[in-house]
Order: structure tokens, then C-alpha cells, then sequence
């Protein structure tokens, strides 16, 4: 196979990236100018046909979802940009923001075409201080040069863009967590229906999407649609369900590997070809033990599950919650799933927001069986019990109001059921792991 | 007309009515557990401990039930729904939501206040597991008294249903209470320096499903199963909210709000909830007093009654013209009926005046906005009117004068000596005649008061007669709209203090028991606008006696200027 050339960060190492000068130079808001030369539908059915799912975790359609926004609505009608990015392991928005803003830009502004918005809100993370500065200074140098503002490339078309930067929650990234945290609200997650696209940002219609979507709408507009399936995975002809995984996918690789970074691919890769191929392995002569295929919230592959594909159908195959976010982080066989378990029970123990009971509660009570055990006083029942707290918790059962809980259960289910042999032993021998971050829980 | 099925049992819902699983089960009589839903407050679903199985029923018969639970409250019902309460699932959940709110439950019912009518104990009973599976000790959170003046939080029995804080959010609109901190350290809590103190406020302790929220007032002050209720209707202003007297011993405890949608809706003002202290008050009237040798002293009923009627009657006499009685808007129908009646027998001439109608400010509507302004539409008013029955005491003097004479204008009267002889009811414990009027009024030739509290005018009246406080007394008040709703006596009043429709049927001259019933088929038989009384009884939410006939929004002729107004 043809090594694969980047398109979505094919401009991140050239010199001066951000600045609207180089983008332009590089053909910079042509996409947007063909935009709008087309019809806010045909926009939207060139999205659609192009068969773009959301990088955000969920993967839902990107221009499904911009049709479910009422017809004919007198508006205002709102896109809220999602750069909350906070699913461990989770580091490509951050890329796109602080190498090729403008990229980011331009997507935006197809986008708000395309569903006849005249505002988009970026809800970006405290902590990226670097993507505010580089989206904030791309921001300016498009109104001062009409891609922003009214009455865009004399297309009559008027957009704002507003950044808001948050005050740093995991559940801020939860789409309608944003949007009570845009009201200026505590981010507790919203009761669906009503969904966003019908009632969401002061009570308007409103689509919520990733940055690496927009990154993706831009580069769709600029490269049509065949060569955006002409990328990654078609759906599978036996599952009439499957949607398919087009277009390229920004994976995050960390952990125990080699060369950690945002690796560019072609969605499908499989976990082996990316941590040997691409992430040069682990390091000192370790092995695999496992991995997350897709930030924490998905759960692991095991050593024997490499060979999964990366792409929105693989990790569901053997019993992971999804793709999610594409982070891939690499575990070794010198680490203790207890370890790793435990770290991820206290996560979400910390972010769970506090309204559902069952997610409140039962990730906290996760937490505490995890750090009992890790102290040497667990017991065999405690995996059950793990078990039937982690099948009880979630939108799955429909226990809960939103996706955190399914995220904290996942990596409980799959690290019991796979490696429940490794918890056994581990119990059995009474042993005690270091923990290094025992003082910080319940420190809140 | 819908039907929906619940644990395989039809029931029929209204055209028109909008309701969700937990309130069509509740049709057919089957509970669905909740805490976060209140039909006041907007639907968060955040407790789960409504979970249910719904379905539909297919055109063919066919049922298709989802494969989720879903939260009941969140969950409207239509035509062929399907509500399944009772399978194993259901059941589970059930069990599994009470043991995670219970994770963190201290073991404090023995030192609850709301032990006995707690829902988490109710449901624990009803629904749960018998012990905690979890090893770990218990978080522990600080309790906070600097909630409010009148509330308390126990922290750490919180289940973080926010129905105070939706309360305070979408009802009073004053926005005290908050969430603060994440995940299970999530604590309600108000901001620094702005305690939770509006006039809704006391709500919030009723509304917490559990013992989190207490009232200060009440606090340790009885087990709640000890307590015997009554029904009634709070006196403090027109609006006349339905409540229940909680009592032990003939000793009030304290109020409660009762559902009413006719009245108030499901709430109650602290103005009314906590302003019931005076009934317990050192200066209630306890003895009958007799001044006519100037000197005050205190006289049994059996030899005061018939004293205080021959004078009434050698006044009127004498010239019933110059005799008037005040009949108070503190008054039930039926007293004011047995005065109204009594006096008009001894002459038509003789005058009924309106008491003092205190009116304080203006009406105070909530939810508040941002700036405290009024809202467009109401969803609660405490009325400017500080008295509860303006409207009942105006409609039996407009039947028996013909009109509704101020006391303003009586006042006048006496100055200019048309009027010599008096008969008064007070009542209002924030009291009804200036030390001035009462001075004037001493110089009377008679001058009768009748009234719970000490005042300016028991301290000068020629006989002074103890009567009852509300909760003492049985009867019927009209609030502001028209709504006759039945008072119920909850305990007995001090000393030798009598209910106010004894006394006057005994002055009356009536034989055998005061019976309300049969009194208000009198009224309703002899007054036609109150004719709706007839009925007898009123039921648990009152009767509306609204006809076209009658203006029961007016304040009627001559707004009657009060002491205390
Ligand atoms: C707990 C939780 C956290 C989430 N965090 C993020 C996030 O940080 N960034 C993001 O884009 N989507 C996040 N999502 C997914 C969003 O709810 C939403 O699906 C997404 O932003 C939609 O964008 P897309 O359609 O472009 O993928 C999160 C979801 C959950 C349940
Ligand atoms: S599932 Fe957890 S994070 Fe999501 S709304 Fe419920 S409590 Fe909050
Ligand atoms: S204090 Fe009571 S009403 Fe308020 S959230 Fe807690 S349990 Fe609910
Ligand atoms: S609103 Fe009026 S009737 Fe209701 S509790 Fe307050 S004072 Fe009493
Ligand atoms: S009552 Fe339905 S979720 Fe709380």
C-alpha cells in the first residue's frame, strides 16, 4: 500500500501555518468560496453524500444531523464547535487548532452556509491556551479580510464566530453539557428529546460538531466527495446499519509506544499496523498487553485483538463501546490492568457531573472497590460486583442521561471480562500497588 | 379518549390530558417510585428511580416494548401505551437506584426529622435491598445552617434531586439554592451571603423528598408520627391556601400546605406557614371580662352571656338606629351569618358594619424575575388582603344591610354620635383598632368585644369575650376568587376562650349543637348568592360560589380602611 499523504494536517509543519496569508496561498477559502456558489442544500447533500460521521466519539452522520434542524425555521439557528477535547488520550483538535486554524475556519463557515446559521460558538477547552491564541488570531485576520463579518465574499452570506473558552469539565464535551456551560449554566447534560438540533443553545435549533469534522467539511468541499470515499472502509454490505467509515481519521497514539503522536491514516487501520508500523512499537523489548482503541471511554483490545480495524464498526466487534475519539493508548505487559482500571475508575468518578444517580454513585463506588482492591483487601465477589454496578450504569440500560456513564462502565466491563484471570491472581495474592495518586482522591 | 395499559390493566385518560407514565400508573392505582419529579417543577429524569418498561400496542394487538427502561416521568403516555411496573427489570433497577442513593446515606432516621414521612425510607421499605453491599465508610458532608433563616441542611441526606433548587429557579424565581461541586461532592448550597429567605422559601422542605431540608422551627420539635392533622385553610391573606394543621396535644405544631388547585396550587408563604405563632400567644383572651363598674373583672359564660345579650338588646331598644356590630372579615360565613342574623331579628334598623380590612402593600406575585419584577403570569400570589374572608363576611352583610358599611365610615358615626352602642369581632392578630379609636369607642354607652388577642379595645370594652383563633374553629372561608373551602378545628383553645360560632349562637339564642353543615344549608337556603353552601360539605378542596350575580373580585363599596391597613 501507497504510503498515505495527509491532507488534514498536510499543512502543520510548513512555516507561518496559521497566518491567512500561507492558507490562502495554499488555496485557502476556495472551499468556501465554491460553497457559496452552491445552495445551503446542496452544501448540506454534499456532506451527507460524502458519508462524513462526526469525530467527536459518537460518530453520527454529519449531514444527517444538519437535516434534522427544522425547515424553513426563522432562525437564529446556531452551530456550537465542540473543542472540549477531553477524552484521556485525546489530543488531534489540539493539533488542528494551534497548526491550521484557518482550516478549522473555513469548515465552520461551509458548515453555517450549508445549515443557515449566522453564529457559531467554539467551546474550547481552559487548558488550550495555544489554540485560543492561534484560533483567536485567525479569527481577526478573517473579519479584517470579509471571510468573517457581513455580507461574506459578497455573497450576501453574514457569519460571527465566537470562542468561548470553558472552565474545564469533561463533561463540557457532553453536547448539551456545552450548551447549558454556553448559557453560562452548570454543565449537567439536558433530558432528550428535545435533541439540540430542535431546541439547543438558548432554546434555538443548534448542531453540535467536532473540530476534526470541520477540518473534514473543508477538506470534502475542497475535494469532492469521491475522493473522500475514496479513503477508509465502506459499510458493511451484512449490516444494513453500518454507515460505513470514510475519509481520513487523526489518531492519537500514546502510551507505552516508540513514537507517540497525531497520526493521519486512512480510517481502518488496525491497532497492530498502527503502534508497529506507525508508533514503532513498544518500548524496551515489552509487549502488548493492551489497548484503548478509542479514549478510555471505549474499554480495551487485548494482545490478541490488534488486528481489529480502527474504524467506526471494529472495536464494537469484540466488545469495546466504539471508535470513540481514535486515541489509541498502549498498555505493556509490565503494567497491571488493576492500575490502569483503577486510574480510569477515578476519571470518571471525578467528571461524572452529579445528576443521575446511578452514574454518580456507581462510578465513585467503582472507584472505591478498585482502590480497596489495590490495597490488597479485594476480594473475588468484588469482580462480580463490578460487573453488575458497570451493566447497571449507563444510556445503554437507560439508566442514565448521557453518555459518561456508559464511558466509565465500559473500561470496567471489558478489563474484567478480558483479563479477568490477571484481576484473580492479583486479589489472590494479597499484593498492594504502589499509588501514587491516593492522596489526590477525594480531594476535590 | 386513550387508553394505557399499567401491569396489564387498562386505563382511560382524558382527551386532553397530558401525562406521563408516573401519572397514568397512579390511575390505576399503581405507585411509580420518584423523587426528582414534582408536577410543579420542570422534568430533569436525573434520580432514575422512576424507571419503567414501556411499549405499544400495536394495531393488530401485538405489543412492542422497548428494550431500555425509561424514566417514567420523563415518558409521556398516549393512546396504547404499554407500562410494565413489575417485572424482574423493573424491579432491579429499582433496587439498584435505592442502594446507590443509599451508598452515601448516613443511618439518620433515628434523629431525622423527616423519619416516618421520608421517601427514601418508604422506598427502601417498599422496594429495596435490606443492606448496603458497599464496604467503604460513608462520604460525610458538613451540614449547613446558614441555608436560610427558617431552613437547614443536613447535607449528606441529600439525594440531589434539585427539586428545591428548580423550586427556587422556576417558582419564587429568586434563584437562592444551587448545585456546587461535581460528581458524588455535588452539595446544594446558596452563595455566599445570600441565604435562601424568600416568602416561598419553607416550601423547600416540603418539597425535599427526603430529611435533607428541615425547618428550623420545627426542628426535633416532635416525631411526625405523633401528629394528628386537620384540615383547613390558612387565614393570613385572601388568597386562602388549603393547608393541614399539624398538631399533638392541642398543642399546633406546625403547617403544611395541601394540593389545591382551586386555591393556591401546592404551595404555601412563610407569612402564613410560620405566622401562626400568636394562636400559642401569652395575650390571648382567656376569660370572659365584665367592665360595667369601670372596674375589669372576669366572669363565667353561664352569667356573662346573658348579660352582654340583655344589653345588646335594651341598646337596640333604646334606639337601634345608634346600634351597630362590626363583623370582622376574620369571620366564617357562619358566624357572620349567626351575628348578622341575630341583630337584624332585634330590629331592622339596627346597623352591620365591615371590620377593618387590613390590605399591606400590594399583591406579591411570583415566580420574580431577574430583577424582582412581577411576572406576566403567575404561577403564586401572597395577596395584599391580610385577612381570609373579605368576601364571605361582605356577601352575608350585603344580604342583611344591603350594603357593605366601612368601618372607617362607623368610626365617623360615632364621632358625630350616631352610633352609641357597639358590638365588635376582631380577630386579626396584627389587631384592628388604633389606642385612639379604641378610646373613642370606650365612651360608648356599650361597647361589646369580642376577639383572641389584648388589645386597645379589650382593654376598654364594657364586655370583652374570648373567642377562638382560627385552627380552633370550625367553618367556612370565601377567598379572594370566590373559592368556600371548610375550616376544621385542630385543637382546643386557651383557658376558657370559646369558638366565636358558640358564642353567638348561644347569644342568638339558638338551641342544641352548633352543627356547620346544617348551618351552611340554612345560609345557602336564605342567601342566594351564597346559595352554593347548601351542599353542606365542602369537601377536602371547597366549592366555588362564583355567579354572575356576584363581583368577587370588587373589594367592594367603601374600601374599609383597618388599623393595621
Ligand atoms: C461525556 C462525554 C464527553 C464528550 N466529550 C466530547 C469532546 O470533548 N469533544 C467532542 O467533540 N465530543 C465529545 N462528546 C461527543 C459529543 O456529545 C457530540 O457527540 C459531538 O461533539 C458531536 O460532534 P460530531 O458529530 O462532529 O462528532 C462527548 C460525549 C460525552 C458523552
Ligand atoms: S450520566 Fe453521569 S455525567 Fe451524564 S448526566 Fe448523568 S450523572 Fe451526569
Ligand atoms: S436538599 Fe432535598 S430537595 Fe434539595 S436536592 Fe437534596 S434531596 Fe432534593
Ligand atoms: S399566600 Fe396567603 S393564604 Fe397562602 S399561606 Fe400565604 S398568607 Fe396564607
Ligand atoms: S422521577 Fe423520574 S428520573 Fe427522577
Amino acid at each position: 500500500m501507497a504510503e498515505f499523504e495527509p491532507v488534514l494536517l498536510a499543512r502543520i509543519n510548513k512555516p507561518d501555518s496559521t497566518s491567512l496569508a500561507s492558507y490562502q496561498a495554499d488555496g485557502g477559502y476556495e472551499a468556501l468560496r465554491k460553497a457559496l456558489g452552491m445552495s445551503p442544500v446542496e452544501v448540506t447533500n454534499t456532506i451527507k453524500d460524502s458519508g462524513l460521521r462526526g469525530r467527536g466519539g459518537a460518530g453520527f452522520p454529519t449531514g444527517l444531523k444538519w437535516t434534522f434542524l427544522p425547515k424553513d425555521h426563522p432562525g437564529p439557528i446556531y452551530l456550537a464547535i465542540n473543542a472540549d477535547e477531553s477524552e484521556p488520550g485525546t489530543f488531534n483538535n489540539r493539533v488542528l487548532m494551534e497548526k491550521d486554524p484557518h482550516q478549522i475556519i473555513e469548515g465552520i463557515a461551509i458548515s453555517c452556509y450549508a445549515i443557515k446559521s449566522n453564529t457559531s460558538y467554539l467551546y474550547l477547552r481552559y487548558e488550550y491556551g495555544q489554540s485560543y491564541r492561534a484560533l483567536k488570531k485567525a479569527v481577526e485576520e478573517c473579519y479584517a479580510a470579509g471571510i468573517l463579518g457581513k455580507n461574506i465574499f459578497g455573497s450576501g452570506f453574514d457569519l460571527d464566530i465566537v470562542l468561548h473558552r470553558g472552565a474545564a469539565a469533561y463533561i463540557c464535551g457532553e453536547e448539551t453539557g456545552l450548551i447549558e456551560s454556553l448559557e453560562g449554566k452548570r454543565a449537567w447534560p439536558r433530558i432528550k428529546p428535545p435533541f439540540p438540533a430542535i431546541e439547543g443553545l438558548f432554546r434555538k435549533p443548534t448542531i453540535v460538531n467536532n473540530i476534526e469534522t470541520m477540518a473534514c467539511v473543508t477538506q470534502i468541499m475542497k475535494r469532492g466527495i469521491e475522493w473522500f470515499k475514496s479513503i477508509g472502509v465502506p459499510p458493511d454490505p451484512a449490516n444494513p446499519r453500518d454507515a460505513g467509515s470514510y475519509g481520513p481519521k487523526l489518531y492519537c497514539l500514546s502510551g507505552h509506544v516508540n513514537k507517540p503522536g497525531v497520526y493521519e491514516l486512512p480510517m481502518g487501520i488496525t491497532a497492530r499496523e498502527l503502534i508497529e508500523k506507525y508508533g514503532g512499537g513498544v518500548p524496551n523489548g515489552r509487549q502488548v498487553k493492551a489497548v484503548v482503541p478509542g479514549g478510555i471511554s471505549m474499554g480495551f483490545l487485548t494482545a490478541a485483538e490488534l488486528d481489529t480495524k480502527l474504524d467506526f464498526a471494529g472495536p464494537g466487534k469484540v466488545g469495546c463501546l466504539g471508535l470513540g475519539t481514535a486515541a489509541v493508548v498502549v498498555i505493556d505487559d509490565a503494567t497491571s490492568m488493576v492500575d490502569v482500571l483503577f486510574n480510569c475508575a477515578r476519571f470518571f468518578a471525578h467528571e461524572s457531573c452529579g445528576q443521575c444517580t446511578p452514574c454518580r454513585e456507581g462510578t465513585d463506588w467503582m472507584r472505591k472497590i478498585l482502590q480497596r482492591m489495590r490495597n490488597g483487601k479485594g476480594t473475588l465477589a468484588d469482580l462480580d460486583l463490578l460487573m453488575e454496578v458497570s451493566g447497571s450504569i449507563g444510556t445503554i440500560p437507560g439508566t442514565t442521561i448521557c453518555g459518561l456513564a456508559d464511558g466509565a462502565a465500559w473500561p470496567v466491563k471489558n478489563a474484567v471480562k478480558k483479563f479477568r484471570s490477571e484481576f484473580e491472581e492479583y486479589i489472590k495474592s494479597g499484593k498492594k500497588s504502589v499509588d501514587p495518586g491516593a492522596h489526590l482522591v477525594g480531594a476535590h | 379518549m386513550a387508553t394505557v395499559q399499567v401491569n396489564g390493566q387498562d386505563v382511560t385518560i382524558g382527551d386532553g390530558e397530558r401525562l406521563n407514565c408516573i401519572q397514568a400508573a397512579a390511575k390505576a392505582g399503581v405507585e411509580i417510585p420518584h423523587y426528582c419529579w414534582h408536577k410543579d417543577l420542570s422534568v430533569v429524569a436525573s434520580c432514575r428511580m422512576c424507571l419503567v418498561e414501556m411499549g405499544d400496542k400495536k394495531p393488530d394487538g401485538t405489543i412492542a416494548m422497548q428494550p431500555k427502561l425509561v424514566p417514567g416521568c420523563q415518558t409521556p403516555v398516549k393512546d396504547g401505551s404499554v407500562i410494565i411496573t413489575n417485572s424482574d427489570k423493573v424491579k432491579g433497577a429499582e433496587a439498584g437506584t435505592l442502594e446507590f442513593l443509599l451508598l452515601n446515606h448516613p443511618l439518620d432516621c433515628p434523629v431525622c426529622d423527616q423519619a416516618g414521612e421520608c421517601y427514601l425510607q418508604d422506598y427502601s421499605y417498599k422496594y429495596g435491598r435490606a443492606y448496603s453491599r458497599m464496604q467503604e465508610p460513608k462520604l460525610q458532608k458538613a451540614d449547613k445552617d446558614h441555608i436560610g433563616d427558617q431552613i437547614t441542611l443536613f447535607t449528606d441526606r441529600c439525594v440531589m434531586c434539585t427539586r428545591c433548587v428548580r423550586f427556587t429557579k422556576e417558582i419564587s424565581g429568586t434563584s437562592e439554592l444551587q448545585v456546587v461541586s461535581r460528581g458524588n461532592h455535588a452539595e446544594i448550597d446558596v452563595f455566599p451571603g445570600e441565604p435562601c429567605n424568600n416568602k416561598l422559601a419553607g416550601n423547600v422542605v416540603d418539597i425535599c423528598p427526603v430529611g435533607a431540608l428541615c425547618s428550623k422551627d420545627f426542628l426535633y420539635e416532635q416525631r411526625v408520627w405523633w401528629l394528628k392533622g386537620a384540615n383547613s385553610v390558612c387565614p393570613g391573606c385572601s388568597t386562602g391556601c388549603s393547608i393541614r394543621i399539624d398538631q399533638n396535644k392541642d398543642v399546633v405544631y406546625r403547617l403544611k400546605p395541601r394540593e389545591n388547585p382551586q386555591a393556591q396550587g401546592s404551595f404555601m408563604c412563610d407569612d402564613g406557614r410560620f405566622g401562626w405563632k400568636y394562636i400559642q400567644d401569652e395575650k390571648r383572651l382567656r376569660m370572659p371580662v365584665v367592665r360595667t363598674s369601670g372596674t375589669p373583672v372576669e366572669q363565667a359564660w353561664d352569667r356573662v352571656l346573658p348579660a352582654v345579650k340583655a344589653a345588646i338588646e335594651e341598646s337596640i331598644k333604646r334606639d337601634a338606629g345608634r346600634f351597630a356590630a362590626v363583623l370582622s372579615p376574620w369571620m366564617t360565613v357562619e358566624e357572620a351569618f349567626l351575628l348578622a342574623k341575630f341583630v337584624k331579628s332585634l330590629s331592622p334598623d339596627a346597623r352591620l358594619v365591615m371590620g377593618p380590612v387590613a390590605v399591606v402593600g400590594e399583591d406579591d406575585l411570583y415566580p420574580k424575575g431577574l430583577h424582582g419584577e412581577a411576572p406576566a403570569k403567575p404561577k403564586f400570589t401572597i395577596r395584599a388582603e391580610k385577612c381570609p374572608n373579605r368576601l364571605g363576611v361582605e356577601l352575608v352583610l350585603k344580604h342583611f344591610e344591603g350594603e357593605v358599611i366601612s368601618f372607617a365610615d362607623a368610626m365617623a358615626d360615632v364621632g358625630l354620635g350616631r352610633i352609641e352602642s357597639l358590638f365588635a369581632v376582631g380577630g386579626d392578630p396584627a389587631g384592628w383598632v388604633t389606642p385612639e379609636q379604641a378610646a373613642q369607642l370606650a365612651g360608648l354607652r356599650l361597647f361589646v368585644v369580642q376577639d383572641i388577642l389584648a388589645s386597645a379595645a379589650s382593654e376598654k370594652a364594657t364586655f370583652v369575650l374570648p373567642g377562638s383563633a382560627w385552627a380552633e374553629r370550625d367553618g367556612t372561608f370565601i377567598n379572594h376568587n370566590g373559592l368556600a373551602q371548610g375550616i376544621a378545628k385542630a385543637v382546643r383553645g386557651p383557658g376558657e376562650s370559646r369558638a366565636d360560632s358558640r358564642i353567638l349562637f348561644d347569644l342568638a339564642g339558638r338551641k342544641g349543637l352548633v352543627h356547620i353543615p346544617t348551618l351552611r344549608k340554612e345560609i345557602g337556603a336564605e342567601i342566594p348568592a351564597l346559595a352554593a353552601l347548601a351542599v353542606g360539605q365542602l369537601g377536602e378542596t371547597g366549592v366555588s360560589i362564583t355567579t354572575s350575580s356576584v363581583a368577587v373580585n370588587g373589594t367592594g363599596a367603601g374600601k374599609p380602611v383597618g388599623a393595621a391597613g
